[in-house]
């Protein structure tokens, strides 16, 4: 995520408008992956993250076959190298990759020739995919396209809570900075990262002092454990003094965006009616994040083909592959029981996994 | 391998290494070296070479007492896939090192009598002086003392719970003055457990930003601290083993200052590599202590150019590929060292040949007690009456680490492609060229 410009983000935020709209439709699915193989590599228990890429992955008609912890040869005993040597040997096109330890994907990708490596969450190091839908979420609120964009720049975000050990607000400074956002980091000390030399952010330990302020409230799950004495008293601590609670939230100037990547401990660091206000999008995030993750196959292996549409850059021509692309095959749709064409927005669906 | 093993070349009776410049605690000289049976018979320039004699070219080199590394894990017995007491000493041969002190962290450790005569045995035909270390506490676990002085009776001269630090206050005390009733060393691997957790690497701002488990400097520097306090207290000596920060190289520093008998190691990946090699992931720059930032770097060149470091010492771990190549969390930390660390001082410290080999032979061997003063006869100036343990090397002679060629089992080196300055050519050990022109001579 480091790596990513404002333009590559804007890039994939366009392509994500096309698949936004692909979601739309009676039948959501396209061919654009068509022949291509996916394999999800998920060695930490995610069920949200693996079911959004694998439903994206099938949306664009790639074959995909799914790699667990628990049922594959890892838990015999081979090793993690051997393991995407075999996937690539199958002839895998790209491997999607979640991972408990920090730069399993960066090891990967040195491993492998030919297969592309997305990395869906290491450690606590990044999880690219995660911020890009919430840029997404937040350029949609705005009103999308390139207008929204530009209102990054400037744009006050509060990232707060369990800093210290989120890949999810490690690759969310990355976007929201490169976007000339203004972060701010509200944690007790103890859930910061140990150092944050050369971290574009502020910090502060007082999250009502920022609440004023913020245009943007991105929230962060407190693991129990971590709430339980190791790094912060208690819950009802942390809630009392981190929490986004139904009064702190009524602090938030109007329009304020509030923003939370899943899975949410309800009454720790949001209280249950805040998930109701009209400025939380976490439902709208889930929904995003389907979409966001077919922009980043189809750019990482859609190699050649236009994205099926792109209502928000009429200046791009549309070359055949994206005429093809705008009518999707609805024959190689058949093939795959596993979709849901009953239309209706994607995110109900992967908000449901 | 084993083949060579076997057909073990006679020991040439005569030997004379010519054309080199003999350096030692005694200055600079160009001289030949003559030894007969093993022992240096006469150093002078321009000696006759007498019939028959096996002529060692030094033209170029320096003539210099054979290296001495204090820490090496040979990993015999356990994991002999990752390395043997026969291919350690054959990679210590080819890095110039006539004596390895053997950590006892093996699998079983060497906590008993029984155990560090095993090591003793399979070291009788190594490549250099095999010195067994022996633990300070059964079994490494930090809760009881080992038969120390049944250890030092098979000449056990340093303890050590390598790869962990003795965590109880309490024990390591009573480990001292034990230590100190037998004329022993302590050797401590300044770790404080509750403050290092599991961290992967250096806690600091590559460590935040990879979003990988940090530990802490402190988790080095307050068992510095705290053994100095027992060092004074109970007047026992005490060596620290790699220390990494300029905090812990400062406490020593001061300790000296002050008279107490502590002396200290350093690696040399710590004064060559700093923690953001870990940016790519790679565990083979994962190691413990782990890999500092640049003003620690700085720090243990300046403890190595003041006095305040006594010795470089390796801490070669290998580690096999399929052991290693893990996420990084998950590895065992640990570089191998023997084949480059001579070479290492040679190219990037700014420091005169006499003091690396200082740094590197004659100071460990005293804190070994493998010196003559000790009874033993490794870090002995080049001087007639000397059993021939010499170290020729070619200062100005560049080449580059090809991990493949290292004589080593493992290939966990972090200086692979590296360009290094300094090369070994010849190794004697007792009288024996174990190296002959950059080649294992078995």
């Amino acid at each position: 995520m480091e790596d990513l410009t404002a333009a590559d983000i804007a890039e994939i935020l366009e392509v994500s408008d096309s698949f936004v709209e692909v979601g739309r439709r009676a039948n959501p699915k396209v061919p654009s992956l068509r022949g291509r193989t996916v394999a999800t590599l998920f060695l930490e228990d995610s069920t949200r993250t693996r079911m959004s890429f694998e439903t994206a992955a099938k949306r664009m008609s790639a074959d995909v076959l799914s790699f667990a912890a628990g049922s594959s040869s890892i838990k015999k005993g081979e090793s993690l190298r051997d393991t995407i040597e075999t996937i690539e040997a199958i002839g895998i096109d790209a491997v999607i990759v979640r991972h408990a330890s920090a730069g399993v994907p960066a090891q990967i990708t040195k491993w492998v020739e030919h297969c592309s490596v997305i990395n869906a969450g290491d450690g606590w190091h990044q999880h690219p995919t995660q911020a890009l839908l919430d840029l997404y979420t937040v350029r949609e609120a705005f009103g999308g396209g390139a207008k929204a964009m530009e209102r990054f720049d400037g744009l006050k975000v509060a990232i707060v809570g369990d800093i210290r050990h989120s890949r999810v607000a490690r690759s969310q400074i990355a976007g929201y900075t490169a976007l000339g956002a203004k972060v701010t980091l509200v944690a007790p000390a103890t859930l910061l990262p140990p150092s944050l030399e050369g971290w574009p952010v502020e910090v502060t330990h007082d999250f009502d002092d920022v609440l004023e302020r913020v245009d943007v409230v991105s929230l962060l799950r407190l693991q129990a454990e971590r709430g339980s004495g190791a790094f912060v008293p208690t819950l009802r601590e942390y809630t009392s003094g981190f929490g986004l609670t139904t009064s702190r939230a009524a602090r938030l100037k109007e329009g304020t965006l509030i923003l939370h990547p899943g899975p949410m401990v309800r009454g720790v660091e949001i209280a249950s009616d805040v998930t109701d206000l009209p400025g939380a999008l976490i439902t709208a995030q889930v929904r995003n994040g389907l979409a966001v993750r077919m922009a980043v196959l189809f750019l990482m292996l859609g190699q050649g083909s236009r994205p099926p549409v792109r209502p928000d850059t009429p200046g791009r021509t549309n070359g055949d592959d994206g005429a093809r692309g705008a009518e999707p095959d609805v024959s190689a749709a058949g093939d795959d029981g596993a979709i849901d064409r009953d239309g209706g927005p994607m995110g109900q669906q992967g908000g449901e996994a | 391998m084993s083949s060579q093993e076997t057909q073990r070349p006679p020991i040439p009776s005569t030997l004379i290494v010519r054309g080199g410049t003999v350096l030692d605690q005694m200055g600079e000289r160009r001289a030949d070296v003559l030894i007969q049976d093993g022992t240096i018979r006469e150093v002078a320039e321009g000696l006759h070479v007498p019939a028959g004699a096996t002529v060692l070219d030094a033209e170029g080199c320096v003539v210099a007492p054979g290296l001495v590394d204090l820490h090496v894990h040979l990993r015999e017995p356990g994991r002999e896939e990752s390395e043997t007491v026969e291919s350690g000493s054959r990679a210590a041969a080819l890095g110039g090192v006539t004596a390895v002190v053997a950590m006892p962290n093996t699998e079983p450790p060497l906590d008993s009598p029984e155990a560090v005569r095993n090591v003793q045995r399979r070291a009788t035909d190594a490549l250099c002086e095999v010195a067994v270390a022996g633990a300070i506490t059964v079994g490494r676990h930090g809760e009881k003392l080992a038969p120390m002085a049944e250890l030092a009776a098979l000449g056990v001269r340093l303890f050590t719970d390598d790869g962990s630090g003795v965590q109880s206050a309490g024990l390591m005390r009573r480990a001292l003055e034990y230590a100190r009733g037998l004329g022993v060393t302590l050797a401590q691997h300044c770790e404080d457990a509750t403050l290092s957790g599991n961290g992967a690497m250096h806690e600091g701002a590559w460590s935040s930003r990879l979003g990988l488990s940090g530990q802490p400097a402190a988790a080095e520097e307050v068992m510095v601290a705290r053994d100095i306090a027992l060092a004074r207290d109970t007047g026992a000596r005490l060596h620290f083993l790699h220390l990494s920060t300029a905090r812990s190289l400062d406490l020593v520093r001061r300790a000296r200052a002050d008279g107490l008998p502590v002396t200290a190691e350093v690696a040399p990946h710590h004064f060559t590599l700093t923690d953001g090699c870990a940016a790519g992931f790679d565990p083979v720059f994962k190691v413990n202590p782990p890999l500092r930032p640049l003003h620690d770097v700085e720090a243990v060149k300046a403890g190595l150019a003041d006095g305040t470091v006594d010795a470089i010492a390796t801490d070669h771990a290998p580690h096999a590929p399929e052991r290693k190549d893990l996420p990084f969390d998950e590895a065992p930390p640990g570089m191998l060292g023997l084949e480059t660390s001579l070479a290492l001082a040679v190219s990037e410290l700014d420091l005169p040949l006499a003091r690396i080999l200082a740094l590197m032979s004659w100071q460990p061997a005293a804190i070994a007690g493998l010196d003559p003063g000790s009874g033993g006869n490794q870090g002995a100036p080049v001087a007639a009456g000397s059993l021939a343990n010499l170290c020729v090397f070619d200062p100005q002679a560049t080449w580059v680490v090809e991990p493949r060629h290292l004589a080593s089992l493992s290939r966990n080196t972090p200086y692979a492609g590296r360009t290094l300055r300094g090369r070994v050519r010849h190794t004697v050990f007792r009288g024996e060229p174990v190296v002959k022109d950059g080649e294992a001579q078995r």
